[in-house]
């Protein structure tokens, strides 16, 4: 399990320490800083996806939640001039609660995930839009929310808080997912829905959770992203970010097939995708080129993941059979297939009818 | 005697362990319907298979048209005009009746371009569909058909391909009594145009009205042909049992325990215009034998909860109990091992651990973190006790054999408090061995009190294990068996919809 994580490791070893090499500003006190601080924003709703995606869904609609929530927030300090506390308050209840939607139709309603957060990414972007009439909402020159925003983009010793606090919530959703009820019944789910149903496990719930805790984890996000730009121009906030998450959860060994992933990987893939943008400019590299570094690497990652798990894989197999194969007895895939052959045939079909 | 178009003689399939097929000989006729009869697992499927090609008889030759096969493939079965009829039918639901009858076999236009011809497919499609008076036309998408109207699609792919012999393997079990009229007409017809059909049913009533000669197997062996003029129900059904049955039978340590589990009245979503009865004492194993769709997995899976009741009642112990998922029915104590274990009874990437403790892991949890030394100690004392052969607990469930992962799934419901357990093919594609622990493992819990309803259609299991035998026929019980009634007659009369003889001790 652990493997795929100390692999992704290295390779984010390996890139900055070259980079480092080629141009040592990489490696800066203050570049260093900066990118963590870009880690922990990026992070905070990567994780959210990566329960998603765990679950064998996807959520695409993170980007333009940030965009409605962040213009909210923005019009309840400034306009509305709401105590900080309960603007933030209402933004994480608006998350949760979109995020309870996109679960109910999806889970209840039989929808298919990917059809479903694609529609929030229209509405909310357009909702937005209209709302502000595609005008750019900012704080001015009050000092509506200072207390809230000197704690979302300051830092403690240097260390920026965005930073601190993705540590602080990959812990406790580390152990969430790995050592918690829930995060076994999570990986059941997305691995063998029908068998965790027959288990007796509220699969609904469960998956209905996931998209809940996203969304509630994008209400953060778009808080400390507020304070990062310090206005929200409601067209572009937040554009493509959902694919910066997916991107960081699929790197991070999540699979979109279900019941893959851990947090550490989605943290280590944030980290990685940042270290590749900041590289770009380093070492000047042309700007437009970054998406095209991403994928690449997002790529050939995935391929080299997926090359060594089949290699694995085939050793197990004839490690399995070298065990098995002395003892007649447990020659069992063979003899299971053929019983079945044998006698299963007229009655495979099932008792269903 | 009529011209023989296909003979099959001395076909044996071995499988390691297993003869399916021993010395079968089979021969059809021009323009005959031959009915193939014999119980679940008797080997009519296998012999059909390695006719149609689909797998290689270990011995024997397939003499078609002259030539002499020692094996055919599935393309040399087509261009000899053979033709299967698919108990599940084989359509795409997404494409029309023409693109479904012309499928892999494209008519082509357009040259270099190789484009479909829809229009050329159609035409041709178009007077095959008259000839079986079916009344869609050939751009209709499958998925629009019923499953009578599919299996017309399936009869006109074979005679698309100029079939001389038309395999049906349970061409009725979905139909209604106007279809099943509507296809024998079919049948009438197709013989009048000297086709054969080599016709597969359990229902006795249909092979009367259709066969024109039937031959019996029984543990892939050709036990017996009769004449058209020599067909009863009787006679089939002598044919089809009387094989040895092992002496497999422990009985209980003490005798049935007032109290168990009641079903009355169920109806469920397979079968919404029938209600079944049934109930099971603790301590006791009832049997639930039948035909493949009888509607016994359904009833399982509605009382476990995955499928909504859609009337009656479940009482344990005298009170009623509210089953509306499997959680509530795991909460009952009523838990069930189902027939598909890869699909519905483990998650196979999970290790062993993992599955053994899926369904309790609340009670092993505290504020939801999962105790994980009460888990190790749960899964190893099931990996014990149930003798699961595994090298750690940690493995994943998809290495085992088969009979380790049913231990797997037996180890997750045995590690909480059963009342009530339904096995469901409990010993399907599992080896010798590991059939006989189950079968001591269901002892042992019904003496603990539990009450255990297994369904098989494994003649000898049913006889063997059980403690009483109910045997269910189109969606209800149509007969309980007590043990001093058991034979193998009385459970396929049953089985096939006829009352007992007499209500008297079956012969021995």
């Amino acid at each position: 399990m652990m493997k795929k994580e100390l692999g992704l490791f290295l390779l984010l070893a390996v890139i900055s320490a070259i980079t480092g090499a080629i141009n040592p500003a990489f490696l800066s006190f203050v570049n260093l800083l900066n990118m963590a601080n870009l880690i922990g924003l990026f992070g905070v709703f990567a994780l959210g996806e990566g329960l998603v995606i765990i679950t064998g869904g996807i959520d695409l609609s993170l980007g333009s939640m940030f965009a409605l929530l962040g213009v909210v927030f923005i019009d309840l300090l400034t306009t509305y001039q709401v105590p900080w506390p309960f603007a933030l308050l209402l933004v994480l209840m608006g998350g949760l609660a979109l995020g309870g939607i996109q679960g109910f139709l999806i889970t209840r309603l039989k929808m298919q995930p990917f059809i479903v957060t694609l529609c929030g990414l229209l509405i909310y972007r357009g909702a937005a839009r209209y709302y502000t009439s595609d005008s750019t909402r900012g704080f001015g020159y009050g000092d509506e929310a200072s207390t809230l925003g000197n704690i979302a983009s300051g830092n403690i010793a240097g260390i920026p808080n965005t930073f601190i606090f993705l540590i602080i919530l990959a812990l406790i959703l580390g152990v969430l997912l790995h050592r918690s009820v829930y995060g076994r019944w999570l990986y059941a789910v997305g691995k063998n829905e029908e068998a965790a149903r027959f288990s007796g496990i509220n699969t609904n719930i469960v998956i209905a959770t996931a998209y809940v805790i996203s969304g509630g984890l994008a209400g953060v996000s778009t808080v400390m992203f507020v304070f990062y730009t310090n206005s929200v121009s409601p067209s572009s906030f937040g554009n493509f970010y959902e694919l910066y998450a997916i991107a960081a959860a699929v790197l991070g060994g999540c699979s979109l097939r279900g019941g893959e992933g851990s947090i550490l990987g989605i943290v280590l893939g944030t980290a990685l995708l940042q270290v590749l943008q900041n590289l770009v400019n380093i070492l000047g590299i042309p700007n437009s080129l970054n998406f095209a570094v991403m994928g690449t690497v997002i790529l050939i990652g995935v391929l080299a993941d997926q090359q060594l798990q089949a290699r694995r894989r085939r050793k197990a197999a004839l490690a399995g059979l070298a065990r098995t194969a002395p003892r007649a007895k447990e020659a069992t895939i063979l003899q299971s297939a053929s019983a079945h052959g044998a006698t299963a045939l007229p009655t495979s079909a099932g008792d269903q009818a | 005697m009529p011209e023989t178009l296909l003979e099959l003689s001395g076909i044996s399939k071995t499988y390691p362990g297993v003869r399916a097929l021993d010395d079968v000989n089979l021969r059809v006729c021009r323009g005959e319907v031959l009915g193939l009869i014999g119980e679940n697992g008797a080997g009519k499927s296998t012999l059909m298979r390695v006719l149609a090609g689909v797998i290689a008889p270990s011995a024997g030759v397939i003499r078609i048209g002259g030539n002499d096969h020692a094996r055919m493939t599935v393309n040399e079965a087509t261009l000899a005009g053979i033709a299967f009829v698919h108990q599940e039918l084989n359509l795409f639901e997404n494409l029309d009746v023409a693109a479904n009858v012309f499928i892999g076999r494209e008519r082509l236009a357009g040259g270099p371009l190789k484009l479909v011809d829809n229009a050329e497919m159609r035409a041709r499609v178009t007077p095959l569909l008259q000839r079986l008076g079916a009344d869609f036309t050939p751009n209709t998408l499958v998925d629009n058909l019923s499953i009578a109207e599919r299996q017309m699609v399936e009869i006109a792919k074979a005679l698309s391909i100029d079939a001389r012999v038309i395999i049906m393997d349970e061409p009725t079990s979905s139909l209604t009594i106007s279809e099943t009229e509507r296809l024998l007409e079919v049948i009438a017809d197709l013989k009048a145009h000297g086709i054969s059909v080599i016709y597969i049913s359990h229902r006795l009533g249909e092979i009367m009205s259709c066969a024109d000669r039937v031959v019996v197997l029984r543990d892939g062996r050709t036990v017996g042909e009769l004449a058209r003029d020599e067909l009863s129900h009787a006679a089939m059904i002598r044919l089809m049992i009387g094989r040895d049955l092992k002496a497999l039978y422990t009985p209980p340590a003490r005798s049935p325990q007032p109290g168990g589990c009641d079903i009355a009245g169920v109806v469920t979503t397979a079968f919404p215009d029938r209600q079944i009865d049934l109930s099971v004492r603790r301590g006791e194993i009832l049997g639930l034998a039948g035909l493949v769709g009888a509607g016994r997995t359904s009833l399982a899976r509605a009382v476990f909860g995955v499928d909504p009741l859609l009337g009656g009642e479940i009482r344990i112990d005298n009170e009623p109990v509210g089953v509306a998922s499997p959680r509530d029915a795991i909460r009952q104590g009523i838990y069930l091992v189902p027939e598909d274990r890869k699909k519905s009874g483990l998650v196979l990437e999970l290790p062993i651990r993992e599955n053994v403790t899926l369904a309790s892991l609340l009670d092993h949890a505290r504020m939801w973190l999962v105790n994980g030394a009460a888990e190790r100690r749960i899964a190893k004392d099931q990996a014990r006790s149930l003798s699961i052969k595994a090298p750690s607990i940690d493995i994943e469930a998809v290495t085992l054999s088969g009979g380790n992962q049913q231990k797997v799934v037996l180890g997750k419901w045995l590690s909480m408090q059963p009342r009530v357990m339904f096995f469901d093919e409990p010993t399907r594609g599992i080896d010798v061995g590991a059939k006989s622990e189950i079968y001591a493992l269901m002892r042992s819990l019904a003496d603990r009190g539990v009450a255990i309803v297994m369904i098989s259609s494994d003649m000898e299991e049913v006889i063997g294990v059980s403690d009483r035998v109910a045997v269910m026929h189109e969606g209800s019980v149509s007969g309980v068996l007590e043990r001093d009634q058991f034979s193998e007659y009385n459970v396929l009369r049953l089985a096939v919809g006829q009352a007992l003889e007499t209500l008297e001790t079956a012969a021995p």
